[in-house]
């Protein structure tokens, strides 16, 4: 199958991941206390109606049964009534992905080449002072929360200079590059301090291993060492850290949607769970868990492209 | 060993080459909170919770040192009790976790097999779930507030610890010093607790601070989002989502708080950093 | 000054300290010597000898934290450690290059070989690309790499070791320096594979007049290429000369220790005559052990069978009480599973291990404790076989308290016998097994074996992590115990000069499967075997790079 066999192979390894998931959001559902039912149809349904919603989702059937009922309603993009919308989950949630997803791609595209600049810097100015000020910059931009930043950004560029909007989601992509730079800038700088130290850290031990040595001993010079063997030898542990980071980066996108009022999916499950609109709340759940499992398969790929060691 | 070539240095000179200048600010930084925390009735006479209609959105002052918020209650006041809250669920946020997550990743690493492959297949379902949503997503079933957030927390974050033990158990059961416990005839349980858990735990503890980090920084973030500690107890990421609304006019409501957050987060991000580097470089 | 100029390099009073944050350690001491062009010369010394740093110096690949006290390196009369990154540049690679212990860690994983050989061509002599990868490909073809042009797009996990350090070789040679350094470049090698590089050094060597520094703690290897020899210890310079001079007449204490340790100048010792018993104490039965990979999910689903590689294919041994006897093979022979099978820690999937007639249960959990405690082993690395976390005397007394051999109250005195019995003095019991050195942890190793007073003993490699000198005590001091103890003792080596010192019998393992068994006599003096012979043949010997050398003796004191 060669190496990238794994391209076929891998979707159904996910297959029992992916039960997981829809295993725990399934129970997420049943321990939620009151009747989900009652709660969906409001309290003047009728008992005819509450019976027909019962039936249609399986929920007069054993669990398993039921469970069966939220996989194969799930799969064809049914997940129940929301209480807040008054309409059913599916069309609600899809609305709201795009401007999501655009969010999550489009801060990592910041954070990606915020690291790369910082990290680059610092490992070659290694134990001088701009190292050390990335380095401490990084220690403590870890605890700056990201709605924090998000404000101060807001306060600075949009009500005291007033470059950018406020808030809101474009219709268009140039103008969405423009209206969501804020936001994006946000998730890039919240998780920009975790990359960069781990990228640091990495290029700073493989410039000191056994073959960068041994690269100085045929008289390479260090640049050529660093840019030819050392770059990409440390890609790779922070490339595996990005699986990581995109799940931070998707919870990220839950504050930053709201500090900044963009209709996606994570100003939708915070509402939902305010409103306690449990459908909506299982639904995003299982949608934004799928989306780490995409990006961490995205992950494989690119370890498999990089390192010819790594056979899936 | 043989004869030592090492000119001594001073205790003094030694303990100022490893002590990183870091560990010291952020240990300083993290004693001045919970010294807050703890002082908050003594330093201020105000009350953290009772409205004062009379006094509201006050700038900055003599009267209030830091302002006042919308109903008139002193910002200060409010920023040194709600440290408590926010100090609760910097350490005991991590204590569910560190022993959960240990428990399992001792018994997966070491005995391995099926019950590994199960325990990691939970795992793996565990960590494809966005952190914060899953987080989000059983308070949502708890209903906000303090026990909820630990139990979600114990739920979710048991994979960063088990994850750590794991490998390392993965690594010391296959020691020499293992084996010959087993050949001694030492039981397993014996064998886990003596041998690989002391050996095991250090990178865990290295960790405990920067989760403690992350721990603080998502429970504020709840506390923004108004799934958290819910009012009117006082709590930093509430303070700061309350003051949202008058950032243009009484911008001391929201950034005071942040200021709070970003303090004590950055005190433990040091410490753990400090420590980090004086656990790797020790003997 | 005229002798000096004709020097390749010439190292003068080199002082280099390392700054660490326990204060500032010597690691060179007033090292000086010199080589002339077309010689070979040896560095031998054990572990911290500065050895290896002394070597790195000369192409100034010396670590942050080092910092040149004082003295003077040079290259053809010019100072190595006074030049500037550019001077460096045309230095390494094009004047002097290097070969490394470990050519695993010494190449970069995610280049195809071939690019890491020529890269040099085209970064010291400009030459495009795609010329470079011709040169490299018949500069493997030079260094006897079969089918050079496919291995020469291979990644190096893709090579065994012997071939990586082919192309390691190749790669320092690409552009046709003068000085070759290697520093141990065998050790991490089997002894044919070594045989192999090392008559491939000496190809090169004449084919190419090159002058070679060679870096070794074997004795052997140094003797058979050298011709002159440096010996050093604690950073310092201990004695220089011609190899015949220095093995022959060393002056110094230190040199004349060396090459006393020699296991293979150790004098067999007599077999301890125990009155003839029949009945075998140990008996190994047509063992079998396999291990295999789990299929995974996707295998599972298939009804894949899981891959097995079978590790010991049906060996059978046996032994009288009192015995000894040796298993050597090269890494991957199944030595070592062998034992761990007869301990309990594998389960064979078939075979049976009887203990004075009795079987054994495969599985370790289920054997009687007297069963247990007969059978102790001790292990290979003596950084790994001991528990950090504890001390000296809590080793040791974890195995008392397990079988529940003396009362508590004794069990201070009992811990005072038995590190007396391996000769370690008393007040290490409360140290950290860390911050005792690699001999002694051994001993502790042995010591801990010893306290459940077990019948049958099996060292696993216990020598091969140590240096020549300590690998020499440790060996008499199994000698001493086995005699005094009547241990039945099985030892398991990649070194038959070991084996022929401390074992009555050997056996010869290859890929899982007893190549040759007898008495020691027989088999390493008259092996019937060609596998047998090829081993042999391989070890390097003090006294064998000369022909009409060979029959000359060492005077050991």
């Amino acid at each position: 199958m060669g190496r990238y066999g794994f391209l076929l192979k891998r979707p159904f390894q996910l297959i029992p991941v992916l039960i997981g998931i829809s295993l725990i959001t399934f129970v997420l559902l049943q321990m939620t206390p009151g009747d989900p039912v009652r709660l969906m149809l409001g309290p003047k349904a009728s008992q005819a109606a509450i019976d027909f919603v019962r039936a249609r989702y399986g929920l007069d059937r054993p669990v398993l049964v039921q469970y069966f009922y939220y996989i194969t309603n799930a799969v064809q993009g049914d997940f129940g009534q929301s209480i807040a919308y008054r309409s059913p989950v599916g069309p609600v949630i899809v609305s709201r992905i795009q401007p999501t997803v655009f969010l999550i791609l489009y801060g990592l595209a910041i954070s990606v080449m915020l690291t790369l600049a910082l990290a680059v810097g610092a490992a070659r100015a290694r134990g001088r002072w701009p190292d050390h000020t990335i380095r401490f910059l990084c220690v403590a931009g870890v605890g700056i929360p990201s709605y924090f930043i998000g404000l101060l950004l807001i306060m600075a560029f949009c009500l005291h200079f007033r470059w950018f909007p406020v808030s809101g989601y474009g219709p268009n992509v140039i103008e969405n590059l423009w209206h969501l730079f804020l936001p994006a800038l946000t998730i890039g700088i919240a998780v920009t301090p975790i990359l960069t130290r781990n990228l640091r850290a990495t290029f700073i031990q493989q410039l000191d291993a056994d073959y960068a040595m041994a690269c100085r001993s045929k008289g390479l010079s260090e640049h050529y060492v660093f840019t030819r063997h050392v770059f990409w030898n440390s890609l790779l542990p922070t490339v595996n850290l990005l699986g990581v980071v995109v799940a931070f980066l998707i919870g990220g996108t839950v504050v930053i949607e709201n500090v900044f009022t963009i209709p996606g999916l994570g100003a939708l499950l915070v509402r939902a769970v305010l409103t306690r609109d449990y459908f909506v709340v299982q639904a995003v759940t299982l949608i934004l868990a799928c989306g780490v499992v995409i990006a961490n398969f995205a992950v494989d790929v690119a370890t498999v492209m990089l390192d010819p060691r790594v056979k899936l | 060993m043989t004869d030592t070539a090492i000119n001594p240095r001073s205790t003094f000179a030694r303990l100022r080459m490893q002590i990183p200048v870091t560990l010291v600010i952020g240990v300083v930084m993290t004693l001045f909170w919970i010294a807050l925390a703890l002082l908050a009735p003594v330093i201020s006479h105000y009350d953290p919770i009772k409205i004062d209609v009379l006094h509201t959105l006050q700038p900055p002052g003599a009267e209030h040192w830091l302002g006042s918020d919308a109903t008139g209650r002193d910002v200060f006041t409010r920023i040194i009790y709600g440290a408590r809250q926010d100090l609760a669920m910097a350490f005991f946020g991590v204590v569910g976790p560190i022993i959960l997550g240990t428990m399992i990743g001792l018994v997966s690493g070491y005995f391995g097999g099926r019950l590994d492959a199960v325990l990691m297949r939970i795992l793996e379902v565990t960590i494809s779930f966005p952190y914060f949503v899953l987080v989000i997503a059983i308070v949502a079933v708890l209903g906000p507030g303090l026990k909820s957030y630990f139990i979600s927390l114990t739920c979710v974050n048991w994979v960063s610890y088990t994850r750590l033990v794991r490998s390392q158990a993965l690594v010391l059961r296959g020691a020499d010093f293992v084996l010959a416990a087993r050949t001694m005839g030492l039981r397993h349980d014996r064998i886990m607790l003596f041998h690989i858990l002391p050996n095991a735990i250090v990178p865990s503890v290295v960790f405990v601070m920067t989760d403690a980090v992350l721990t603080i920084v998502l429970g504020s973030s709840l506390g923004f989002l108004g799934l958290g500690v819910q009012p009117p107890t006082p709590e930093w990421g509430a303070m700061i989502a309350e003051g949202q609304t008058y950032l243009t006019s009484a911008w001391w409501i929201s950034i005071f708080p942040g200021i709070a957050v970003c303090t004590l987060a950055m005190g433990l991000s040091l410490v753990a950093d400090g420590l980090a580097r004086l656990l790797n470089t020790g003997p | 000054m005229a002798e000096a100029a004709q020097d390749l390099v010439r190292v003068e009073n080199l002082a280099i300290d390392f700054v660490t944050a326990y204060g500032d350690v010597a690691a060179l001491r007033d090292v000086s010597f010199s080589m002339r062009k077309g010689e070979v010369l040896g560095i031998v010394g054990e572990s911290g000898s500065g050895k290896t740093v002394a070597c790195r110096a000369i192409l100034k690949l010396i670590a942050a934290n080092a910092r040149v006290k004082s003295g003077r390196i040079l290259f053809e009369g010019r100072d190595v450690l006074a030049m500037d990154e550019k001077a460096l540049g045309h230095l390494r690679g094009e004047q002097a290059a290097m070969i490394f212990q470990n050519p695993s860690t010494h190449m970069d994983p995610l280049m195809p070989v071939g690019r890491q050989v020529g890269e040099g061509m085209v970064l010291h002599e400009g030459i495009s690309w795609k010329q470079a990868d011709q040169r490299a490909v018949a500069l493997l073809d030079d260094m006897r790499i079969v089918d050079p042009a496919r291995r020469s797009r291979a990644y190096p996990h893709e090579l065994s070791g012997g071939m990586r350090q082919r192309v390691m070789i190749a790669a320092a040679l690409a552009c046709k320096p003068k000085l070759l350094i290697a520093d141990e470049p065998t050790t991490a090698l089997d002894v044919t594979v070594q045989k192999q590089i090392l008559d491939l050094l000496r190809r090169i060597r004449k084919k190419r007049d090159l002058s070679i520094i060679l870096v070794s703690h074997d004795l052997g290897v140094v003797a058979e290429m050298c011709d002159r020899v440096v010996v050093m210890k604690d950073g310092r310079v201990v004695e220089q000369g011609p190899v015949e001079e220095i093995l022959q007449a060393p002056k110094d204490d230190y040199t004349r220790r060396l090459i006393a340790s020699q296991p293979s100048l150790l004098k067999p010792t007599v077999p301890i005559r125990i009155p003839a018993n029949d009945a075998p104490h140990l008996a190994i039965e047509d063992l079998k052990v396999s291990f295999s990979s789990g299929p995974g999910f996707i295998g599972w689903a298939l009804r894949k069978p899981p891959l097995v590689v079978r590790a010991v294919d049906g060996v059978s041994l046996s032994l009288r009480r009192g015995g000894s006897l040796g298993i050597v093979g090269e890494s991957g022979s199944g030595k070592s599973t062998i034992a761990r099978a007869i301990v309990g820690l594998v389960h064979p999937e078939a075979g049976a291990v009887a203990v004075d007639g009795q079987p054994l249960d495969p599985i370790l959990g289920r054997r009687k404790p007297e069963q247990q405690r007969k059978l102790q082993m001790v292990f290979q690395d003596p950084f790994l076989s001991l528990n950090p976390a504890f001390t000296v005397a809590r080793t040791l007394a974890e195995p008392l308290r397990q079988h529940r051999i003396c009362p508590e109250r004794e069990i201070p005195g009992r811990i005072a016998e038995l590190i007396a019995k391996v000769e370690l003095p008393a007040n290490l019991l409360n140290r950290r097994t860390t911050q005792l050195s690699g001999g002694q942890r051994q001993r502790v190793g042995i010591a801990r074996a010893l306290a459940l007073e077990p019948e049958i003993l099996i060292a696993d490699e216990v020598t091969s992590a140590l240096d020549v000198t300590i690998q020499a005590q440790v060996l008499g001091l199994f000698e001493r115990l086995r005699r005094e103890l009547s241990l039945t003792l099985i030892l398991i080596s990649h070194d038959l000069a070991v084996v022929r010192y401390l074992c009555e019998q050997v056996a010869v393992m290859r890929n899982g499967r007893l190549v040759e068994y007898g008495p020691t006599e027989h088999v390493l003096d008259a092996p019937k075997e060609q596998y047998t012979r090829d081993l042999i043949a391989a070890i390097p010997r003090l006294s064998g790079h000369d022909g009409d050398r060979t029959a000359r003796s060492v005077q050991t004191g």
